[in-house]
Order: structure tokens, then C-alpha cells, then sequence
């Protein structure tokens, strides 16, 4: 159990590293990335010093070890641009993002376990065409669009809540909404299928054959066990609201880590840009890893196979 | 039951044909030039005519027609969604055919590589790839289809682990054929069913990714329409000119919805085995 | 004479407009094990599931009765046949680790047919647990099934079965996934139990040998409809029922004897859509004639207490 433990930590190690290396690599796709770190009209004397003082012009093996040993350190780097440390930049921002993915995964779950529930245990019913209809719309709305609509509706037509920013807690209700819609598809279609997959097991018409209701067999036994799929799931689309961020937070102007990538592209703030990708990446895959273990808990049968 | 198509997937086919239409008649279908810009029709509501021309769906920030730019952005949205998916698929295949066969310390690089791919949440490698190279067109193409191929690798070597075992993979190995010969005229056209899944449904998510990239500013360029950047300059204007950002945004969403529908239809018929769930 | 724990009359299945078990009857005595006996597909699974009313969706019940007592369980409401399970009438599985549920405790799924949550009921389910014959039950009680063996799994869901002391208990191949040893202890704890508690057993199997175990009378199915049923000893003695006798012949009474010396039944059985006129059996049958293909046998008294359906009973005497 232990041993098979490590062996998912150190999984999670490799990736994280691989993660690292393909940052590095995109950074100096185009050749030059001072180029990227500059603000626009910088000299071209400014940008040599610049680039000698930063070390890109030394061998690529010498910049990657260097790179690896900051980040070691958690040396994210200094941003020209705001002349701040990248780390507190971010670091300011995470709370608006972690609010928005916390209030997106509650409609995510809140609504798609239930419907998901409910596909299952009504299946062939009316409600269950009508829900798989609501889940494939949640499944085929762009998260832009759907932000647009809803502030058409609720902001502009009834005037109900703020159109954007992050003053009060009705201000993360629409983003919350719009960025959960997929993800609660997702939960959706995969506690049917767990469900299902449950439902046809031998221990449900045992339960109702000792005198239980199916409503009962489903809460008692079906739930719990339908669980350990759905929780992996879980895990895994924190990392895609995290990452649906970008888009939510432009449209509602929520000042999260999203919307910070996106001003930092367009003022040539790269260091934060990949400060912002690494910190999504090692959340994913520590949420990974986190499901791993999560499973092992709730089912004791599993010992974490390889 | 095989052979006949229901009428659901008939209204779904007949959709996605005339999106393909609308994208590849843009020339035709739009009467107003998508680029012309009019200072004086600026922002006017779909069913504005003047003496000269119509504009039904209305018009943009600069005078634009809609109803072409919204013509013209199919195109845009298709072609991408097209060639990256092409891309995609054939260095994802290929990968994972690799893998299948050599196995050993090639699928075990391989696959890492994979996963490592796959923990870096897609959208936000494109937007880190895209801003570093710099937009357009190319670029999206490239970068949504070499940061999306790992899930046809995964297919594609978990198929060709099944497939390679087949007694008849055995036989034309000693009839003599060659391993490239094997690969691509055995094994690659067992996998394909599965593999098309995966592409119908990246489908989807390309023109999502498509649209969302460009609405960012990071994908197609200004002037060139495509529904994102449509929705981006709209979206300024949603209080006094709605249909800027409700039209494009249906069209995505219906293409999206029929691309969803049609792959979902797709995978029930590749693998009978989910058609219950 | 009482009247029958259990009295099933005409009772007829469909799958569609497909009728899979035909109009059969049979009744089951307090204390009495009546086996159902035939090969997969015959419908005697189904039949089970119907007895407690836990049919999957895609069956319908379509006609006859099936009385519990004095009650027709057919039409009563579904919150009053909940009540029944359980309590007056129980099941148990041919996987006993797959009808329990993994995640949770076996005292907690026994303790579920008392109503009534496990630190109330405690003491009762760990008598139950000990009375089944699992050793050291006060631990046994905490774990889940992955934790026991399929056998102690079986002993564990006989003794959720039989805690509310049901009148009936349906058995659906209790034996057929447990090693032999291990099948003979589970054979013999069910004949024990029945008798001690004078619960009515109905044993669906599909082994002649586990019937001669411990059946007091037997049904033989075949294709949906009964073929057979009288006294275990007097059907093992002289068969009335050309099926029956073949069936017979396919036990192994010697371990020495070899597998393909072993008389096996040739032919296939027909499937529910192919079911015809005349009797199912005939084109297996090494007694079939015109009769037999174009007039159904109906099941008919032959002897003391036994039925048969087939034309040339009497000549088989």
C-alpha cells in the first residue's frame, strides 16, 4: 500500500517535471524570449543587457538547470513590467479564482449529481430525455457565450445582478454559472454511468429483496458505491475550471488568475503567464494524485493498482 | 437496423452539411463584403436595409455586415477545426501505432510523454503557445493540433495492443510483410472506428477552442471574422446591440451541439457496447 | 391439510409479446424444499424474480397468481410487497460476494431485513451470524465481504435471508458458484434452517445432484413451462417425463466415471421465439412421434401427488 503509494508520488513528480520542461521549451519557441519580457518600444541595447543579465545568452542545458534551481526555490522570477515579484502577483489573484472554481464546482455538483442520479434511476422516463437534453446544452454552450447571455438576461434585461467585477457575493453567481455548465455535464453523464453501471449489480436486488425500497438501495448502497468514479472526475475538473477560468473571468472582468494571464500576454508579462500555467499544471496534477488517494479511502477494496 | 439512419441523425447530418455549405459558399451566399467597413450603418439592427443593400442578422461596430462575417467566420471556424484535428490525429496515430508495436522503453516514453501532456490543461497551453509565437492562422492550426493529439495515442496504442495479438497480424507477418506494410494496412485500418470517436468529439472541442482563443484576441486576426472575435467586439456593445454576440454564439453553439450529437451517434455505432449507457 | 406457504397458479412471463414462462404452477408446504429444476434459459431464474417481485424491466408479469398465505402478492401495491420482503419472503444469490454490497459491513446489509440500524439490532444479527455457522461472529460482523470467503458470504446473506424468520425463502442456485466442499456444508445449513424454522423453501437449480441433496419434491422446467413435479425420491425412482429421465441419466453418481461417458441430452432447446405447437421437448425427444409435434401435453396426474406432461407417461412406467 505504502510502496504503491510512493509509487503515485513519484508519477506526480515526473509529470510535474515534464510539465516544467515543456514551459521551458515553449518559452524559447520563438527563438529569442528577452523578446517576450520586454515592454514595446524597448532599444535594442536595452534588450541585449537585458538578455545577458537574465542569462539567455548562455547554452540552453546552463538556462534549464538554472531555470529548474529557481523554481526549486520557488523563484518564479521578477516581472519587468510591474517591477514586482511574480510569485506575489499571482499570489494576490489566486483567491478570486479559487472563489470562482469553488462556486462553479457547487453548480457543477449540486446539479449534476442529482440529474445524473436521476437519469439513471428514471431511465426511459420523459425526465430523463429532458435531462439529457440540459446536460448536452451544458456540454455544447461556449463558456463566452453562455457569460454573454447571462449577462444579457440577469445583468442588462432584469438588472438582477452585476455585470462584472468582484464586489459582492451576487457578482460570482453568473460567472460560477457559466464556467460550471460544462463541468456539470461532465458529472452529469458520468454519475449516469456509474449509476447504471451500479444499478445492475447483483447487491441491488439483494438490498430490495431484505425488504428495501429502490430509493432506499439507491441512497443505502448505489450512492456510495457510484462514488469512487465520480470523485475521480472531481479531482481531475478542478484542474479544467481552474483552466475555463481564462475565459470567464475576461468576459465577467473577475480578477482572477485568468484574467491575469490574459493582461500579462498583451502587456508582455511572460514570466507571469508561465508562472500562471505551472501553478494550473501542478494543481492538476496534485489533484491527481489526490483522487488516487481519495479512492483508496473510500474503497477498501482497492490497493492502488499500478 | 444497420444501413438505416434515424430521423434525429438525418436533422443532424443535414445541419452539419449546411454549415459545410455556408462555409464554403461564403463567397456566394454573402452579398456584402465581410471587410467593408461603413461608418454611417454602424451598429444597425438585423433588418436594416438601405437603398443599395440589406443587412438581415444587422451590422458591427465598424458598419460590417453581420450576416457575411458570420458566413465568412464558418469558414474560418471549420478550416481550423479541420486541418488541426488532421494534425492531431496523424501525430497521435502515428505515436500510438508506434508505441503498440515496438512497446518496451518506446510505449513506456511514449506514453509518459502523454500523460505529461495531458496534465497541462489544454486551453491554457494554447493560450501560452499561441502568445509566444504570436496569432494567426497557422499558428492556431499547429498549436491546437500538436498540444491535442495524446488522446489519440492513448486510443490508438491501446487498440494496437489488442490488434497486434490477432492471429491474422501473425499470419502476415509470415507471409513476409514488412512492419511499415503491417502497420498501415492491418493494424491502422482496424483501429480507425475508434480513433474517428476521438476525432469527432476533439472536433467539437477545437471549434470551441477555436472560438474561445480568437474571442481572447489570440486566435484569428482582425479584420478577418471568426464568431470568437465577432463576440470579443461585441461584447462591448451587448447593451445596445445584442446580436453582435447572440448570433455568432448560436451558430457556434448549434455546430457544437450537431458536432456533440453526431459523435455521440458515431461512438454508439463503433462500439455497441456503450449504446445502453 | 394446511394451506401452501407459497401457491404460484397459471403464472406466465413475457419478454415483449414473447411469452418465456407459460402458465406454471406449484405449491410450497411450511418446512418443505421444492426444488425448481432445468437448464439455463428454462425460465426457473425468472420465476424467482417474479415470486418476489423484482423483475427486471424489460420482463412483465402477464398472467396467473402467486399467493403468499392467503395474499395474492400480484396485486398488491408496491409499498405493501416491500413490506413482505424480507420479512415474510427472502432470497438468496447464486454470486454471494456480488449480492452484497462491497462498501459496506455485513452486519449492517443483515441487520437492513430488521429495519432497523445495526447498534440497535447488534446482539440479534451476531446470534444470526453464529446460528449460520460463521466462527468468531462478534469480529465477522465489522467486515465487509471482500473480507470473506464466497462460502462465509453465502452462510452471511442466508443469514440476512432468514433473520426475520420469513416464511419463504427462495434460493436462486445458493450453491452453484461455492466449491463442493463448500457446497454441501451450505446445502446442509439450508435443511437445517428450514426445518428449525419451518421456513418453505423454493431451490432454483439446475443440479440434479443438489436436488437428490436435499429437495422433498421437485418441478422440472423446460422451456417455459413445467414438464414434471412429484416427490423427489419417487421421480428419482421411475421418471415420468422422458426430460426428466435424460436429466437423470446426466449425474455423475462416480466420480471414476469418465466425462464423455456421460449421457448428454442431444439437440438444442429451442429459444422463446421458436416455441411452437406440441410439446418443446420433441425435437429432442427419443420418444417424440406426430403426437408430440403437433398436440401440446398438458401436465396431467400420474401416480400419488405427481403431474407430468407428456404422452407416453404411462408407457415409460
Amino acid at each position: 500500500m505504502i510502496r504503491q503509494l510512493a509509487g503515485r508520488v513519484g508519477q506526480a513528480i515526473v509529470a510535474t517535471f515534464g510539465v516544467l520542461t515543456i514551459v521551458f521549451f515553449i518559452m524559447r519557441l520563438s527563438g529569442d524570449p528577452t523578446l517576450l519580457l520586454v515592454p514595446e518600444g524597448a532599444t535594442a541595447q536595452q534588450i541585449a543587457e537585458l538578455r545577458h543579465a537574465l542569462g539567455f545568452d548562455r547554452p540552453l542545458l546552463v538556462q534549464y538547470v538554472a531555470y529548474l534551481a529557481d523554481l526549486a526555490r520557488l523563484d518564479l522570477g521578477e516581472s519587468l513590467v510591474q517591477r514586482a515579484g511574480v510569485a506575489g502577483i499571482v499570489a494576490e489573484r489566486i483567491p478570486y479564482t479559487v472563489a470562482l472554481a469553488t462556486g462553479a464546482l457547487l453548480v457543477a455538483l449540486g446539479i449534476g449529481i442529482p440529474a445524473g442520479v436521476a437519469m439513471a434511476v428514471w431511465r426511459g422516463s420523459v425526465l430523463e430525455r429532458a435531462l439529457a437534453g440540459f446536460v448536452l446544452t451544458g456540454q455544447s454552450l461556449p463558456t463566452f457565450w453562455s457569460g454573454i447571455l447571462l449577462i444579457l438576461l440577469f445583468g442588462v434585461a432584469l438588472g438582477w445582478l452585476p455585470t462584472s467585477g468582484a464586489d459582492s457575493l451576487q457578482s460570482l453567481v453568473m460567472p460560477s454559472i457559466a464556467l460550471g455548465a460544462l463541468t456539470m455535464s461532465t458529472f452529469a453523464r458520468m454519475t449516469r454511468i456509474a449509476v447504471l453501471d451500479e444499478l445492475s449489480r447483483d447487491y441491488v436486488t439483494a438490498a430490495r429483496a431484505r425488504g428495501l425500497s429502490l430509493r432506499a438501495a439507491v441512497l443505502r448502497h448505489v450512492l456510495r458505491n457510484a462514488a469512487i468514479p465520480v470523485v475521480t472526475i472531481a479531482a481531475l475538473e478542478v484542474g479544467n475550471l481552474l483552466a475555463g477560468a481564462v475565459i470567464v473571468e475576461t468576459v465577467f472582468a473577475w480578477p482572477g488568475i485568468g484574467q491575469l494571464a490574459i493582461q500579462s500576454i498583451a502587456a508582455r508579462d511572460f514570466l507571469v503567464v508561465q508562472a500562471i500555467v505551472l501553478f494550473v499544471s501542478t494543481v492538476y496534477i496534485g489533484m491527481n494524485l489526490l483522487a488516487d488517494i481519495a479512492y483508496a479511502v473510500i474503497d477498501p477494496r482497492i490497493r492502488l493498482e499500478q | 437496423m444497420s444501413g438505416r439512419l434515424s430521423p434525429g441523425i438525418i436533422v443532424i447530418l443535414a445541419l452539419l452539411a449546411g454549415f459545410v455549405f455556408a462555409a464554403a459558399g461564403a463567397d456566394l451566399l454573402a452579398h456584402n463584403d465581410p471587410l467593408r467597413q461603413s461608418l454611417l450603418m454602424r451598429l444597425r439592427p438585423p433588418g436594416t436595409s438601405t437603398a443599395t443593400t440589406s443587412y438581415l442578422l444587422g451590422t458591427d461596430d465598424l458598419g460590417r455586415d453581420l450576416l457575411a462575417r458570420i458566413l465568412y467566420g464558418a469558414r474560418a471556424s471549420l478550416m481550423v477545426a479541420i486541418l488541426s484535428v488532421s494534425v492531431s490525429l496523424l501525430v497521435g496515430a502515428m505515436l500510438g501505432l508506434l508505441a503498440g508495436w515496438f512497446r518496451g522503453w518506446t510505449a513506456i516514453l511514449v506514453m509518459r510523454f502523454v500523460d505529461t501532456m495531458l496534465s497541462i490543461p489544454a486551453i491554457l497551453l494554447a493560450v501560452l503557445t499561441v502568445a509566444v509565437l504570436g496569432p494567426g492562422f497557422l499558428t492556431l492550426v499547429l498549436v491546437l493540433g500538436l498540444t491535442r493529439w495524446p488522446r489519440y495515442t492513448r486510443v490508438a496504442y491501446a487498440q494496437t495492443l489488442q490488434v497486434v495479438t490477432l492471429p491474422y497480424i501473425r499470419a502476415a507477418e509470415m507471409a513476409g510483410c514488412g512492419p511499415v506494410r503491417i502497420l498501415l494496412r492491418h493494424i491502422l485500418p482496424n483501429i480507425a472506428g475508434p480513433l474517428m470517436v476521438v476525432a469527432t468529439s476533439e472536433f467539437g472541442l477545437m471549434i470551441l477552442f477555436e472560438a474561445g482563443l480568437s474571442f481572447l484576441g489570440l486566435g484569428v486576426q482582425p479584420p478577418y471574422p471568426s464568431w470568437g472575435s465577432i463576440m470579443a467586439a461585441g461584447r462591448q456593445y451587448v447593451q445596445r446591440a445584442w446580436w453582435l454576440t447572440v448570433f455568432p454564439g448560436a451558430a457556434l453553439f448549434v455546430l457544437v451541439l450537431c458536432v456533440n450529437l453526431f459523435g455521440d451517434w458515431l461512438r454508439d455505432r463503433v462500439d455497441p457496447q456503450s449504446r445502453s449507457r | 391439510m394446511t394451506a401452501p406457504a407459497l401457491h404460484v397458479d397459471n403464472l406466465s412471463l413475457a419478454i415483449g409479446d414473447t411469452v418465456v414462462v407459460d402458465g406454471i404452477g406449484f405449491s410450497v408446504a411450511q418446512g418443505e424444499v421444492m426444488a425448481i429444476v432445468g437448464e439455463s434459459g428454462c425460465g426457473k431464474s425468472i420465476t424467482a424474480q417474479a415470486i418476489m417481485r423484482l423483475l427486471p424491466p424489460a420482463i412483465r408479469h402477464v398472467g396467473g397468481t402467486i399467493h403468499l398465505g392467503d395474499d395474492d402478492i400480484t396485486a398488491i401495491p408496491e409499498r405493501a410487497m416491500q413490506a413482505i420482503r424480507g420479512r415474510r419472503m427472502s432470497m438468496i444469490f447464486q454470486e454471494p460476494q456480488a449480492a452484497l454490497d462491497p462498501l459496506a459491513t455485513i452486519g449492517a446489509q443483515i441487520a437492513e431485513a430488521l429495519r432497523q440500524p445495526l447498534s440497535r439490532t447488534r446482539p440479534a444479527v451476531q446470534k444470526m451470524l453464529e446460528e449460520v455457522g460463521i466462527s468468531d461472529p462478534g469480529r465477522r460482523i465489522d467486515q465487509r465481504p471482500f473480507e470473506l470467503s464466497g462460502g462465509m458470504c453465502q452462510r452471511v446473506l442466508i443469514a440476512a435471508a432468514l433473520i426475520s424468520r420469513p416464511t419463504i425463502l427462495i434460493a436462486d442456485e445458493p450453491t452453484t458458484a461455492l466449491d463442493v466442499t463448500i457446497q454441501a456444508q451450505i446445502l446442509d445449513l439450508l435443511r437445517r434452517l428450514a426445518i428449525e424454522r419451518q421456513t418453505a423453501v423454493v431451490l432454483i437449480t439446475h443440479d440434479m445432484g443438489v436436488v437428490a441433496d436435499i429437495a422433498d419434491r421437485v418441478a422440472v422446467m423446460y422451456a417455459g413451462r413445467i414438464a414434471e413435479s412429484g416427490p423427489t425420491e419417487a421421480i428419482f425412482a421411475a421418471p415420468r417425463h422422458p426430460y426428466t429421465a435424460l436429466l437423470l441419466a446426466s449425474i455423475p453418481r462416480l466420480s471414476d466415471i469418465p466425462k464423455s461417458q456421460l449421457a448428454t441430452i442431444e439437440g438444442r432447446v429451442p429459444t422463446p421465439a421458436e416455441y411452437g405447437a406440441g410439446c418443446r421437448f420433441a425435437n429432442r425427444c427419443p420418444r417424440a412421434d406426430a403426437r408430440c409435434t403437433s398436440e401440446t401435453p398438458k401436465l396431467r396426474p400420474i401416480g400419488p401427488a405427481r403431474l407430468t406432461a407428456c404422452h407416453h407417461a404411462e408407457a415409460m412406467a
